[in-house]
Order: C-alpha cells, then structure tokens, then sequence
C-alpha cells in the first residue's frame, strides 16, 4: 500500500492572505475609486488636528464667501457659518464624527443580527420560526419611521443613535446570515463537524460563519454607507448629535434656512457626506465584482 | 392558492397586532408619562390624577390595550395635542398630500427604471450598461437630504426657476411637486434600476434567449417577446418594496420643502410628543409597509408560473 493521502499544501500566514485579498481589489476600476475615497476620510478624520487649518467651533469671521483671505487671520477655503466657523474645519472634524458612529453601529448591529441568524439558519425549527417573525415585525416599520419613534422617545444621544441603529438593522442583517447558513449547512464539512461530535455553537461560528464571510463583507460595506446617510438624516432633522461639534447631517440642518442666500454653508457638507457614502458603495461594487471573478 | 392568500393575510394582521401592542406598550405603559405628555409638564399632580381617572388610564393594561385597539379599528385615534382637534381630521388629508407625492414619484420612477435596467441588462457589460451602472450608484448614494439641498442650490438659487418651497398654501400648484418628485426619483430609481438589471442579465444568460438567438430571429423580437416576461417578473416586488422606502424619503423631503404631508406630521408628531398622533401616524406607515409587501407577495407568486402554492 502507498500512502494515498496527498501532502496537505502549508496554509499561508493570516495576514499574507489578508494582504492578497486587499490587492485583488486593484482587478476592479470602481472598487479602487471606492477604496480611494473611503480612504481619503480616513486619513482626515485620523489627521483631523493637524490638517484643519481653524479650530472647528471657534467664532473668527462670520458670513465670508469661499476662498475669502482676511488679512493676519488666514484665508477660509470653505467659507465661514453664520456665526464665523470655519467650514473646512468643521466639516474635516466631523468626519470624526461619521467615521466613529457609523461603523460602530454597524458592528454592534451585526453583533446582534449575526448569532441570531447562524441560530435561525442552523437549528431551523422554533427558534427560526421566533426569530423570524420578530425580524419581520421590525423590518415592516419604514425605517426612519421607526428611527424618529425610537429617538424621540429615548432621546438624541451619541449611545442612542447606536443603539437605534442596531434595533433597526440587526433584522436585516439576521436575514442575510439566515439564508447564507441555510445553504451552508448542507456542506460536507459541516457533516464533518457533527461527526466528530463538535458542539452546535463551534460547528457555527468555527465552520458556517468563515465561510459566509465574503457576501457578509459587501454587505456590511454597503450598510456602513447606509448608515452613514441615516445618521446624516437624523442630524438634519434635529435629532442627532447634540451641538455644538460638527456633524455633517448637522451643519446642513443648522444652516439651510439661509442656503438661498449663501449656499456654500450646506452645499459643502453635502457633497462630503456623498462622497463618502459614494466610497463605500463603489468599494461594496467593487468587492462584489472582485469576489464573483473566481 | 387561496391557502396561500389566507395564510399571508394572517400573517399580516398578526403583524399589525404585534406593532400596535409594542407601539402601545413604548408609548402608553408609563401613565404619568402619559399625562405629562397631554397636560403639559406644567401641571400639578392633581390635575394628571385628574385627568388619568377621567380617562380610565387606572385600570388594568390589558383592557386599556384592547380598548384603545377597539376604537383604533374603528377609525377613532384620539386628540391630538398639538392641533388640538381629533386625530383623524388632521390625519387624512396630510394623507392624501403624501399620495399625491409618491403617485408622482411612482409614475416617474417605474418607467425610468426599468427602461435604464433592461437597456443596461440587455448587454451586460457593454458601455452602455456600465455608465448607468455607475450613475445609479452614484444617484442612490446622494442622501435625500443633500439632493434637495444640491438641486435647489441649482434651481431655486442659480437658474431661479422653481420655487424653494412647497407649502401648498395657495392651493395645489403642480410647479411646487416638481422638485421634491426630482429629490425622490434621484434618490429611488437607482436602486430598481440595478434590480431590473440584474434581472434582465439573468434572463439574458438563459438557453431559450440562445436558441431565439440562434435560430436567427431579430433581436428586438427576442428582447421584447421571450426575455421581458420573464425579466419583469423580480422587479414587480422591488417596487412594490420600494413603497416602504418612498415612506422613509418623504419624511425628508416633505421636511424640507415644507410640504404639508404625512412623513412631515410624523416627524412634528414625534418631535412634539404628540403620543396619539404617533401612535397613528406610526400604525398607518406601518399598514401602509405590511400591505404593500403582502401583495408584493401574492402578486409574485401569481406572475411567476414556476411557484404555485397547493
């Protein structure tokens, strides 16, 4: 008898795979694009002190037009607010803001939605059926329905719009995790586990979940942009994060009474809060087109 | 099929039924809360008392709960605080504002969509297919918000040509819908139009669209009689689905432009306190959501002859 198993090739390390996988994203145009202005934020939420040329909520020089220089002071690329903030400034300090609530509300959403639906999917039966049904109970609320009846009654905080946003798409996500795991429990490997006598919350989280992650990855790129827009929302209907710091949604709430006579002070917030809710659509298209190709 | 109509129209008032025990639990459990929400924060403990007793808010949940869902049924949702009339009177006709503007919205979005989708699907990957592609990426990720802001920038404030406003307040002006219909329709036909795209490529990738192709019939011929039959079949529940999502842009859009609609009373209802008006407003937008995705439903399974339910 020769020996019939073949050698098993070396894993390569995590983190050399990891770096693989980032630069297969160069396949695709309009991932790169996405990746670029994702990244673009990144570095002015991280760098936010030294690139901002004002402090962001310091009164210097009110109502001045873009590109205004005043003599001794410096010149406001942006403009200025109604009550003399620099725009530049605030709008680089409040990507601060966007880029620390948005993803934790994604994370925590997916904290609650992702057991439930490796739950749901695996053990089928009740537990599906409950969940289920509370996921659609939530899911058939229109969603800043159900955004503007949670805030108002536990009120607008930081804490709140976390925990709103994690009520309101933990549903969506368990959904997705839901399907992905009722296809992935079929699998050979996953009879493997049950084999050896691996416990159900191993078989979930050490075999299904892994594999799962590629749909799940696109997904979350997408609801971090979806969030994004829905904090933004909330702060221009006055039930976002408190003042005085900058927060994109914010600033266009406080100044667009006065957009029809100077519309640089809400303008300018838009096109930041596009932008980046841009990126991480294009890097989700990106991600999906990448990981169809093989 | 009947079993299937009746099952998915028990599902549906079980829905209901959950949403108005959860919504009546968030808003009504805490009594004092209550009173000090109707009376004002302003009153004495006597008063709220007062008032509390008079309006049997001292017994029992239980029978507050089916009371309230008793009148609820029958169309009687209270006072509101705020207008100080009853609900209903306030409530209808903010309703019917609001079903002008997504009719409006409808009739644009649904035709543009699905044209940009099957034109874009037709040949996946052509040039053409990626340019729209990409513009409806870019359309979806211009939150409400900033469109209305951006486009009224251009159209209010550069070109002066349609008023920044729509208040109604002269009576109904078709003038004043035509921007908050372009700040939905932007946000909106991206999404239906990637649906119908991904949809019609689907079609495309099947064996009888090769063998219409090679047995030589005209291309429009096979685009206009084998795939799109079949290729608007999952758009059909993406825009019935997407009625959920219109509900979520109006309240934006009727803030801003200061339309005297549904989504704009929620929010003031909210902002407000005004628990009985959010309480219906809550529970219309949520029947409103429910039975738009039942007939997504039913509508599905009755144009897609592959799924029939025994």
């Amino acid at each position: 008898m020769t020996d019939i198993a073949a050698p098993v090739p070396a894993r390569e390390p995590t983190l050399l795979r990891l770096l693989k996988g980032i630069l297969l994203l160069r396949e695709s145009t309009v991932g790169m694009i996405g990746a670029g202005l994702v990244l673009f934020w990144v570095l002015m939420a991280i760098f936010a002190d030294l690139i901002a040329p004002f402090p962001p909520n310091a009164t210097i020089y009110p109502l001045a037009m873009p590109g205004t220089t005043v003599p001794e002071i410096g010149t406001f690329w942006l403009g200025t607010d109604h009550i003399g903030r620099d725009i530049l400034s605030r709008i680089i300090h409040g990507s601060r803001q966007v880029l620390l609530y948005a993803p934790l509300a994604t994370f925590c959403a997916y904290m609650v939605g992702i057991p439930m639906g490796l739950a749901a999917g695996y053990r089928r039966g009740m537990t599906d059926d409950v969940l289920s049904f509370i996921a659609n109970v939530i899911l058939s609320f229109p969603v800043l329905v159900l955004y503007i009846i949670i805030i108002a009654t536990i009120g607008a905080s930081a804490a709140n719009i976390v925990i709103a946003v994690t009520f309101a798409s933990a549903p969506g996500i368990f959904r997705i995790v839901r399907g992905l795991v009722l296809d992935l429990r079929n699998r050979e490997y996953v009879f493997a586990a049950e084999t050896r006598g691996e416990t159900p919350w191993r078989i979930m989280l050490i075999e299904i979940l892994p594999n799962a992650r590629g749909p799940l990855i696109v997904d979350a790129c997408l609801r971090v942009g979806y969030v994004i827009i829905t904090i933004g929302v909330l702060g221009f209907l006055g039930l976002g994060l408190p003042p005085p710091d900058p927060d994109w949604g914010g600033m266009i709430n406080e100044t667009r009474q006065m957009a029809m006579t100077f519309p640089h002070m809400t303008v300018f917030p838009c096109i930041a809060i596009s932008s980046l809710v841009l990126g991480f659509n294009l890097l989700a298209d990106g991600l999906r087109e990448v990981s169809l190709r093989d | 099929m009947s079993i299937f109509i009746v099952r998915r129209l028990g599902t549906m008032a079980l829905t209901m039924i959950v949403v108005s025990l959860l919504l009546f639990l968030l808003l009504e459990i805490n009594v004092e809360g209550v009173a000090i929400k109707v009376l004002g924060p302003y009153t004495s403990e006597e008063q709220r008392n007062i008032w509390l007793e008079q309006h049997g808010y001292f017994r029992p949940v239980y029978i507050r709960y089916f009371e309230w869902l008793g009148h609820f049924i029958t169309g009687n949702f209270g006072e509101s605080v705020r207008f100080k009339t009853a609900v209903s009177d306030v409530l209808w006709p903010r309703l019917g504002n609001t079903g002008i503007l997504g009719l409006a919205t409808m009739m644009v979005v649904v035709p543009l969509s699905l044209a940009l989708g099957v034109l874009a699907g037709m040949r996946e990957g052509s040039r053409l297919d990626r340019v729209i592609s990409v513009t409806s990426i870019i359309t979806t990720s211009v939150p409400e918000f900033a469109s209305a802001v951006l486009l009224s920038a251009v159209f209010v404030f550069y070109l002066d040509l349609l008023p920044g406003t729509s208040s109604m307040s002269d009576g109904f002006s078709l003038v004043q819908l035509v921007l908050p219909v372009m700040v939905l329709v932007l946000y909106d036909f991206g999404y239906v139009t990637r649906m119908t795209r991904a949809s019609m490529a689907e079609v495309m990738m099947t064996h009888y669209i090769r063998t219409a192709i090679l047995k030589g019939l005209p291309y429009k011929t096979v685009i206009m009689r084998h795939a799109l039959r079949n290729a608007l079949i999952a758009p059909f529940t993406v825009i019935m689905l997407q009625i959920n999502w219109l509900l979520s842009g109006v309240i934006v859009v009727e803030f801003f432009f200061a339309y005297k609609g549904f989504g704009a009373l929620l929010l003031e209802a909210s902002l407000n306190q005004d628990i009985f008006l959010i309480e219906a407003c809550a529970m219309i937008a949520v029947f409103v959501a429910v039975t738009t995705q039942t007939l997504a439903d039913l509508g599905y399974t009755y144009l897609n002859p592959r799924i029939r339910f025994a």
